[in-house]
């Protein structure tokens, strides 16, 4: 499964069998994955496949059963979502951790507030949200606004905004574009384009439009029944085959009864 | 920008710029007040101060005062605590409780094992903030709902209350008479300077600090704050000694001021400090769903329900249809709080 490593990239983040069960539901059961410095890799599976819990042991939230976890070359087991952050991995996730009572430039700097003690240093944060968002091309009127306040796409793109503020080297982007219209999902799009560019933050995003995961990612990971059963690079793969991939392992599913589950 | 200059102006005895410049920022003070979470309690308060004295002379005569004061102070105390908790998505139910029980634990303190009074009621206050502890850990680790939890332990220390002094009042133990009872309540403004103190303190450990800011975060989006790497736990538990404590405090004060150590409020009144208190964090217009608040609301909400109490006492209406008043108080702040909060939401801002 694994193709031949090109030197010149190193590698930012290496899985090796990881297996999970929470009780007696085996959600992993062997994956294997990796992602190269400034790679954006598409991860995707149908739905109870084992992304969101692949993407929260590899955040720190869980901790695997079995398996190695290589952050830069170097083994590590990630203890908790502090120790996986202090390494420079970082997660948005699908419910994007906003608090919508509080404004724009208090959301971006949730647990890492600038502080002048025992004050907070609004002042500083406020300049520095404004100038971030400016930066990535994220447009809010006000970062004085209540995030309630705000659209879909631009909650999103405050989480990313966070994330990359927060020095993340490794950004993982739990279904960024679910539940988003099209101008908004091209708002991220273009967000994740942008960080590509720069080259020093890798991606790994999970996501069901496979048309959107294509015209970003570098290289597409299927996850089926707790394992990596794909891994191919954007031009040698297409939309249909992956929808092919999903739909026929649907049916092959059902066919052995699975619908009982359904 | 170009305000404060106007402001700088207008104060400095400057030449009128006119309605026409005047007007919008007038409107724009005014808008920015009405935003405000406080204004429409304070305004309450202000109309109830005209309403009784206009009613009553006396209402601000200088004993009247210290009557409104010292029926103010000890709740806004209480209420300063279930702000917080209400903040970060909890409620203290068995606070009154607490401040029944801390004055007999520094009484027992005092003279049965002969601690300093001056150590005592620190130690009391702490005994406080070990039964918030004790809410806060039930609830936050074993996971019962804090309403639960609460209501267990209101009838857990009451019950101690009875058990320990036999349901019969203590006197303020020999060794805290004097200054440590002046300084602590019984002196006419001691408590209301207690009380602001701890209000000012607190408004700005809400609004200006990173442990205030993370209280609304866990109330707000618990699993959210939870992702962001907030320890919610502490913060949770936290709030509840806090709570705790502040109740203690404020019954020790209580307890010095009427020169009783009374268990009875362990008893029938056990539930109303805790009640009068949520009420006045209620009207103040901190909701009880969590992620919103305010400490100077509940201040205000105190300083209402006691204007409310005893404006009625003077004008010689009974004390019964006080509950009505009170009652429908909570009902249409809470109305008016759901309204605003749209209104807020829907954009004006």
């Amino acid at each position: 499964m694994t193709e031949p490593q090109r030197e010149a990239v190193p590698e930012v983040l290496r899985v090796e069998h990881i297996a999970k069960r929470f009780g007696a539901v085996e959600a992993l059961s062997d994956v294997s994955l990796h992602l190269k410095k400034g790679e954006v890799l598409g991860l995707i599976g149908d739905n109870g496949a084992g992304k969101s819990t692949l993407i929260k042991i590899i955040c720190g939230f869980h901790q695997p059963d079995a398996g190695k976890i290589f952050v830069n070359g170097e083994e590590v087991s990630l203890k908790s979502v502090d120790h996986a952050r202090a390494l420079g991995i970082d997660t948005v996730y699908q419910d994007l951790a906003l608090v919508n009572e509080l404004t724009v430039y208090h959301n971006m700097f949730l647990n890492r507030e600038l502080v002048r003690w025992p004050l907070l240093n609004n002042r500083a944060m406020r300049k520095r949200a404004r100038q971030y968002l400016d930066d990535m091309g994220v447009r809010i009127q006000s970062v004085d606004a209540e995030v309630a306040k705000l659209s879909g796409g631009q909650r999103q793109a405050i989480a990313v905004a966070r994330s990359v503020y927060s020095d993340a080297k490794i950004l993982l982007l739990d279904e960024p574009l679910a539940a988003m219209g099209a101008k908004e999902g091209a708002l991220i799009l273009d967000l994740v384009r942008d960080l590509k560019d720069r080259g020093e933050v890798s991606v790994i995003i999970i996501a069901h439009n496979y048309a959107q995961v294509l015209e970003v990612c570098d290289r597409v990971n299927l996850l089926q029944h707790g394992e990596i059963t794909y891994d191919k690079r954007r031009n040698e793969t297409s939309v249909a085959e992956l929808t092919d991939l999903v739909v026929a392992e649907y049916r092959a599913h059902r066919t052995r009864g699975g619908a009982a589950d359904g | 920008m170009s305000e404060t200059i106007h402001n700088q102006v207008s104060t400095a005895g400057g030449p009128d710029p006119g309605p026409l410049r005047r007007n919008p920022v007038m409107r724009t003070a005014f808008d920015a007040f009405m935003r405000r979470r406080e204004a429409t309690i304070l305004l309450v308060a202000l109309g109830l101060v005209i309403y009784f004295q206009s009613a009553r002379s006396e209402f601000l005569s200088h004993n009247n005062l210290v009557n409104l004061a010292q029926s103010t102070a000890p709740y806004a105390i209480v209420a300063v605590g279930q702000v917080l908790l209400l903040v970060s998505g909890e409620i203290d139910l068995s606070a009154g409780a607490t401040f029944t029980f801390a004055p007999f634990m520094m009484h027992y303190l005092i003279d049965y094992y002969g601690v300093y009074p001056i150590l005592a009621i620190p130690l009391s206050v702490l005994v406080g903030a070990a039964i918030g502890f004790g809410n806060g850990f039930i609830t936050v680790v074993l996971k019962v709902p804090s309403f639960v939890t609460t209501l267990g332990m209101l009838f857990l220390v009451g019950g101690l209350v009875l058990t320990t002094s036999h349901a019969f009042p203590a006197q303020i133990p020999e060794a805290a008479q004097g200054k440590i009872q002046e300084w602590f309540g019984q002196a006419e403004w001691s408590e209301l300077v207690w009380c602001l103190l701890i209000v000012a303190f607190f408004h700005i450990v809400l609004t200006r600090t990173r442990w205030g800011l993370h209280t609304i975060a866990v109330g707000g989006n618990l699993l959210g704050a939870g992702e962001a790497g907030i320890k919610t736990t502490r913060i949770k538990i936290g709030n509840f000694m806090i709570t705790g404590g502040l109740a203690a405090f404020a019954g020790i004060m209580e307890a010095f001021r009427t020169q009783t150590i009374d268990p009875s409020l362990s008893g029938a009144d056990f539930a109303s400090v805790m009640f009068t208190a949520v009420s006045a964090a209620v009207i103040g217009g901190t909701a009880l769903a969590g992620g919103s608040g305010t400490v100077i609301g509940a201040l205000l909400g105190a300083f209402v329900l006691a204007e409310l109490r005893n404006g009625f006492n003077l004008i010689g209406i009974s004390a019964n249809p006080f509950n009505i008043i009170l009652g429908l108080a909570i009902l249409g702040s809470m109305i008016l709080n759901v309204y605003l909060a749209n209104l807020r939401r829907a954009g004006r801002t």
